[in-house]
């Protein structure tokens, strides 16, 4: 199994510790995984953007330009990164802000109102732990034992106590997500 | 030795190295994309703990030459920065090599030249590799491709430091450096005691005993023939390293019909390069530069006498091809494919170009 | 005349230091930088630091202050000496490195060097030679040349217009809170020397205290390059260098002179 990943969207939605959670949880589960940010100035407001892949097996580039799957947090990102989706990949995306919804029909395509739930609930801060809940719904990469010891090993120990928080968030995600158009 | 697993960016390994290595000291200056050394090590004070020094310098002018002034008393000190700042410190390197000073420089590089763009690059091959100050001079390259390379390649860099009294250079790019992965970590090594010290570095000037002629760190000597007979002493240095030290890996090469010569991030790339290929049915495999100076010639040069044809992979408009060039002496075609200015080119772009430039050329 | 009677231990009144090398110094006859090494070595010796002395030498007439000093030493590169002092006072903070540097040294080519390690208040002793010119490289113009003063690369004599000012870096360096003892002396008399041997020996007690960085400029002639005698460079070194460089203390403990 290999599981290479695009996760994309403004500096601040949680992109990179979203994908440092998932990476630690692959590790942790015993497999091999990298995590490769965008970096620069472009990450100061702007759009932050990581790959991330979780394997079987040693992973030979770190660097990838086509993904098994693309979770998508904003427009700008959706027309960067739809092209980029292998066909019969996933792409999975908030729709909040995003007028022009994905158009390709050869590959799975699901949604997750994220923004829109954590803004409800007023948990903005585990908004990005809905949308990987979403994700694990759809690709079981990673099992919710191994996610909670990810967030052990990721999260410096004084946050500990949002552990709980998090995984509820997960719980949250896996629920609300729903295919949009699938193969 | 206890293995203790982390995820960590390759930047971050390199720091997390020094303080496990016994570094006594690190001089920097920030430059993305390897600014996360200094900020991990200063947030994780090693001071404290081990008693290293960590220092924010004025510039890498400053830091190389804080390295220069460490490396002279014996002690294990290192900088690191990124290709603008390693220009910087061409002086001091030159310094170093002439003085025949112990040190590690970390170089992650970006995209050039001048200012360029803060995005990965292997276009400072020649610099790194060919002096890049003046004189003859060699630094010891060696180019990681993983996070775990970053780390253990600083212990390495220690050992061959001290073992020929000569500077190592730590090549990689800002790919390696951001990239987090998997990294396992060992027991720290504590630093050396004085004793320890003029023990491993009996030649530097830590403080004059009353029972020994004082020690001089220079790499100036006014006497030509006796500077000529220093250069000799250093170019035999450097050929023993060639002699010695040469690191690389192959993979997949058994069958090879091809091979792609590449070190660093390119080399992870054309990895994902060759199963692309196998599965089209071209037998390519992957020969991997651990030591780009020492240079592999003798490997090349055995390949490019059983391979149709050899295509270097290389961030850069074409380096490297030179010296792989020299080592194949025309005996199959040599050829060089890269993107550059920061842009990484994909696996499937090493692929096509592996399809063009050699197997549809012949 | 040489009567070996009377050499005799109770009949001593001078003796080399043993912080000198007996080497032969190249510097020209009167020229400063002779004087200023003896008495340095002579404070480590009075101390009892010199298997702690570390020396760093410059580029210029005293790039090779290494072969003269009997202690542990390196040569910088141009300019650099405060970088590698800095480096080895911290990671030998019980030692004793001092940086030895011309005005071309110190104040041109490392002005960035000199001005972080002062700013920084690093523990070492820097001993500057004004000479107000380069005397290694065959007496070119130096950013503490006086206006008017004529050398290799001002051979009409230096103008604000084409060169600015002559830079006085100690006062400079004396604004910087890092900066614990800043003196100016000379060795052109025997007073002039025993005050500076003083100020140099305060410094190095200083150093021992942990007080942050002391900063000696000595006034000295360069003959050569003045392409004057040696006592004539002098008088000319007091007529002139020591009214844009007036001698004196002008901080101590930490605090400015007034
Ligand atoms: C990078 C570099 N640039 C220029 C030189 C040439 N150089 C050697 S000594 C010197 C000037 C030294 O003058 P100063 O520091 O005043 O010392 P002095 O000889 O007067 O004692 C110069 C420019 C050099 N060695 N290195
Ligand atoms: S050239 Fe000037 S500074 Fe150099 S030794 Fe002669 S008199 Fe002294
Ligand atoms: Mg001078």
């Amino acid at each position: 199994m290999t599981e290479e990943i695009i996760i994309a969207g403004f500096g601040g939605q949680g992109v990179l510790s979203m994908g440092k959670i998932l990476a630690y949880s692959g590790a942790m589960q015993d497999k091999e995984v990298s995590w490769m940010p965008s970096y620069g100035p472009e990450m100061r407001g702007g759009t932050a953007n990581v790959s991330v892949i979780i394997s079987d097996q040693r992973i030979s580039s770190p660097i990838i330009s086509q993904f098994d799957t693309a979770i998508i947090l904003n427009q700008q990102s959706l027309d960067k990164f739809e092209k980029s989706v292998k066909p019969g990949g996933v792409l999975l995306y908030d729709p909040n802000g995003v007028i022009n919804p994905p158009k390709r029909t050869d590959i799975n395509i699901y949604k997750v109102s994220a923004t829109e739930k954590s803004a409800e609930l007023g948990l903005a801060k585990v908004f990005n732990m809905m949308v990987l809940g979403a994700y694990l719904k759809i690709k079981p990469v990673v099992t919710e034992e191994f996610i909670e010891k990810g967030l052990m090993k990721s999260l410096p120990e004084r946050h500990h106590g949002l552990i709980p928080e998090n995984l509820k968030a997960v719980q949250t995600g896996k629920e609300l997500v729903e295919a949009v158009r699938t193969l | 030795m206890a293995k203790e697993l982390k995820l960590m960016k390759g930047n971050e390994a390199i720091a997390e190295a020094a303080i496990r290595s016994g570094c006594d000291g690190y001089f920097g200056y920030p430059i993305t994309p390897q600014s996360e050394v200094m900020e991990y090590l200063m947030a994780e004070k090693p001071w404290e703990r081990t008693g290293m020094v960590v220092l924010q310098a004025e510039s890498e002018t400053s830091s190389i030459n804080m390295v220069y002034g460490g490396a002279g008393v014996g002690k294990k000190v290192m900088t690191s920065s990124s290709s603008p700042g390693i220009s910087l410190m061409q002086e001091g390197l030159t310094y170093l090599a002439g003085a025949e000073l112990p040190a590690i420089i970390a170089n992650v590089v970006r995209g050039g030249p001048g200012l360029g763009t803060i995005q990965p690059s292997q276009a400072d091959y020649f610099q790194a590799t060919k002096g890049g100050g003046h004189g003859d001079y060699q630094l010891f390259v060696l180019a990681p491709a993983t996070v775990q390379e970053m780390y253990d390649f600083v212990f390495l860099g220690w050992e061959i430091a001290f073992k020929y009294r000569n500077p190592v250079m730590i090549l990689s790019d800002g790919a390696i450096g951001q990239v987090m992965e998997k990294l396992y970590v060992g027991d720290y090594v504590p630093r050396w005691t004085d004793e320890e010290l003029k023990k491993n570095a009996p030649w530097a000037s830590y403080g004059k005993p009353a029972n020994r002629e004082h020690h001089i760190i220079t790499s100036l000597e006014l006497d030509s023939a006796k500077q000529e007979e220093h250069n000799h002493k250093l170019q035999a240095k450097y050929r023993e390293m060639e002699e010695k030290e040469v690191r690389f890996e192959t993979i997949d090469c058994e069958d090879a019909d091809y091979i792609f010569v590449a070190y660093g991030s390119s080399a992870r790339i054309a990895q994902k390069a060759i199963q692309l290929g196998r599965e089209k049915g071209i037998k390519v495999g992957l020969l991997r530069p651990i030591t780009l100076f020492p240079f592999p010639k003798k490997p090349i040069a055995e390949f490019s006498k059983k391979v149709k044809g050899i295509l270097t992979v290389e961030m850069s408009a074409g380096q490297m091809v030179e010296d792989v060039r020299l080592a194949a002496e025309f005996r199959c075609p040599v050829e060089h494919f890269g993107r550059y200015g920061g842009i990484i080119h994909t696996p499937h772009e090493v692929l096509e170009a592996l399809e063009e430039k050699i197997i549809k050329a012949k | 005349m040489f009567n070996p009677d009377i050499v005799k231990p109770e009949n001593l009144v001078y003796k080399r230091t043993d912080v000198l090398t007996k080497a032969v110094m190249h510097y020209c006859p009167g020229c400063g930088h002779g004087t200023t090494h003896r008495i340095v070595a002579e404070v480590i010796e009075e101390m009892g630091i010199q298997d702690k002395a570390i020396c760093i030498a410059p580029v210029g007439c005293s790039v090779l202050a290494y072969n003269y000093f009997e202690v542990d030493s390196l040569g910088a590169a141009h300019g650099r000496a405060p970088a590698l002092a800095t480096a080895i006072q911290r990671l030998f903070p019980d030692h004793h490195t001092f940086t030895y540097q011309g005005d071309g040294d110190l104040a041109a080519i490392g002005t960035a060097e000199t001005i972080h390690a002062c700013n920084r208040g690093e523990n070492i002793v820097i001993i500057f030679i004004n000479n107000g010119i380069y005397g290694m490289t065959g007496g070119q113009m130096a950013p503490t040349t006086l206006i008017g003063m004529k050398t290799a690369t001002s051979p009409y004599g230096r103008t604000v217009e084409l060169n600015g000012y002559p830079l006085q870096i100690t006062e400079l360096l004396a604004e910087l809170p890092g900066t614990y003892y800043v003196t100016r002396q000379s060795v052109h008399t025997a007073a002039a020397v025993r005050k500076t041997k003083r100020a140099i020996r305060q410094a190095f007690e200083n150093q021992k205290n942990k007080k942050g960085t002391s900063f000696v400029e000595v006034v000295s002639n360069c003959n050569s390059g003045w392409k004057m005698t040696a006592p004539k460079a002098n008088e000319w070194m007091v007529e002139n260098m020591f009214v844009k460089y007036p001698i004196g203390d002008i901080k101590v403990d930490g605090e400015k002179v007034k």
